[in-house]
């Protein structure tokens, strides 16, 4: 598969990623010559071979519903690490569109 | 013999036998961090308080030892950054599972090592903080991602490290400082607290000097924890005692000596050798013909490997760093390294709509493939043999425009860490030239490990190749 700067473009919106021109074009012949590798995957049959997502054989891990104590963050620790917080609360950016009357 | 140079096993029994004392393992650890961090870049930050705390423990089976981890663990009382700038400065408010447990059995960590950033290569050339240096000699590679912990056992600035592999990541940093690491069966050590790159591969493990030291920490880490719903509820045995073990009768396979990467290499021929040697030790040696198809007694091409991992690895690389949005920690996602981004959005891509069943699903099929091909190379073989890389270390900026540089360096691990095997790198030659090692990886069956730490054990006393290998006190 080829990449163009565009397939680049849209890609990094999707995964929410900045990009500069000069990235994006260095990236297309990057992500090109990757995929020339992935793409060796197209010469083997598995017709009828199930897909392995997890290799433990572990199935339907439960555990009890009840609230560990032990793992609890208080308020301050729970902050501690945010750049901006207001009245005990994460400070996010405007998600909604501004324009729209309520 | 300065105590930073022994190994964990005589450490033990030194401080044991009061011949040596806490105030002289810190002090000669930490010189040599002083004398050699400057040039090296081992470790990110260190603890300032270690000899005090590892005097508040030196009851415990560690006795205190001072141990290297890898900056991808999370920890309280040092910053947690996986050498990247997005979490510079981070301070994690919970501590890994294999960190707590560490520090249960008495091993104080004394610094946070360098690493490839998200643990994403094979050099540790894509940390934000600069690349670490192979000891060895300076103006090579570490290899990576554990690059830091693999280069702090090689520079004798710690008794023992923490590393975490995908890949390769504590296998091929081990061979390229000629350090002894192992790599668990998946499943195997709880990865909760460790910054996650691929989750259904991540697997941490010790590095040591020896194997008996890898084995003693790994013994000391293992085993299911329930904050890790991946983690096994299998029993964990004494991994030391396997160290021990004859080998006399084992079955093993030698693998991808006929692969055109490989045919006649110098890492090649140091396996050839070990093959001869093992077979005079009483072991039944098989050579496994390589295949581009899954067909009895022969290995499917690492070549597939490759595709596949790049494909599983990137697509929950994608989903795993989603989190980094800077609103909880860290800072936003502009401030992710080129490798980085590079890893995320071709996840995004191959697991997007109209690609996920032409990438995904189909690199998930082929990876059903490679562990039928293990399940029946295992039930003829106790041991799989390959060298842990196609060569030696290579020289400081080897990883520079290459995007597949990791995959390509890791191309013999690839096979049997997306079947979720465990592996050991022992050294398997030393280059008096240039200072630099070759590594051979041992690979065994699932939960297997004391098979292949007996075979790698049973190497080390038989080769001079490990230079603490034979280390007396």
């Amino acid at each position: 598969m080829h990449f163009t700067p565009d397939d680049v473009k849209k890609v990094s919106e999707l995964a929410s990623i900045p990009l500069t021109q000069q990235e994006t074009e260095t990236l297309a012949t990057g992500f090109t010559q990757t995929m020339k590798v992935v793409d060796t995957l197209s010469s083997v049959g598995v017709a009828n071979v199930e897909p392995t997502s997890q290799v433990t054989g572990l199935e339907n891990v439960f555990r009890e519903d009840e609230i560990d104590t032990t793992r609890m963050f208080s308020q301050t620790e729970a902050l501690a690490n945010a750049k901006t917080t207001h009245n005990g609360y994460f400070v996010v950016s405007r998600v909604l569109d501004q324009t729209i009357d309520p | 013999m300065k105590t930073n140079e022994l190994t964990l096993t005589n450490t033990l029994k030194l401080l044991s036998e009061k011949k040596i004392s806490l105030t002289d393992l810190y002090g000669d650890t930490f010189a040599a961090i002083k004398n050699l961090n400057p040039t090296l870049n081992i470790y990110l930050s260190t603890d300032t308080d270690a000899e005090k705390k590892a005097r508040s423990v030196q009851n415990l089976p560690l006795m205190g030892i001072p141990v290297a981890v890898k900056d991808n663990f999370c920890t309280k009382d040092l910053p947690t950054t996986a050498s990247s700038r997005v979490l510079d400065g981070y301070l994690s408010p919970y501590e890994s599972t294999v960190t707590t447990r560490l520090h249960a059995a008495g091993g104080v960590v004394i610094g946070k090592t360098n690493m490839d950033a998200w643990a994403h290569g094979s050099s540790t050339e894509t940390s934000d903080y600069g690349a670490t240096k192979n000891p060895n000699n300076p103006g090579f590679l570490p290899g990576g991602s554990s690059g830091g912990s693999a280069a702090a056992i090689a520079a004798n600035c710690a008794t023992i490290a923490l590393g975490s592999e995908t890949a390769g990541s504590i296998r091929q940093p081990s061979a390229w400082c000629g350090v002894v690491g192992l790599k668990p069966t998946y499943g195997r050590v709880s990865r909760y607290g460790v910054i996650a790159m691929g989750s259904s591969l991540d697997s941490p493990g010790p590095i040591g000097k020896t194997v008996e030291d890898a084995a003693l920490l790994f013994e000391h880490i293992a085993g299911h924890d329930p904050h890790d719903a991946t983690s096994s509820p299998k029993s964990v045995s004494k991994f030391r005692d396997a160290v021990h073990r004859s080998i006399k009768g084992m079955k093993i396979g030698v693998c991808y000596g006929d692969h055109p990467k490989l045919k006649g290499t110098p890492a090649s021929k140091a396996v050839e050798s070990a093959a001869k040697l093992f077979e005079s030790l009483g072991a039944k040696v098989e050579f496994i013909p390589l295949s581009s198809e899954l067909k009895p007694h022969t290995i499917l091409t690492p070549d597939f490997a490759i595709a596949v991992y790049t494909v599983v690895q990137r697509g929950e690389v994608s989903s795993n760093l989603a989190r980094y949005d800077g609103i909880r920690y860290g800072s936003d996602r502009s401030k992710f390294g080129a490798e980085a981004k590079r890893r995320i959005m071709l996840g995004t891509f191959t697991l997007s709509k109209g690609y996920s069943d032409k990438y995904y699903v189909k690199a998930q099929q082929v990876r059903s493939l490679y562990i039928q091909n293990f399940k029946d190379l295992f039930s003829d073989f106790d041991i799989l043999l390959s060298p842990t890389s196609p060569g030696y270390a290579l020289p400081i900026g080897a990883s520079a425009n290459s995007p597949m540089f990791g995959e390509l360096e890791d191309m013999l691990l690839e096979s049997s860490s997306i079947s979720g095997l465990p592996g050991i790198n022992v050294p398997s030659f030393y280059d008096s030239k240039t200072h630099l090692y070759l590594g051979m990886n041992i690979v065994a069956d699932y939960w297997k490990e004391e098979t292949m730490i007996a075979a790698a054990a049973a190497f080390e006393r038989e080769t001079p190749f490990n230079r603490w290998g034979k280390q007396t006190v």
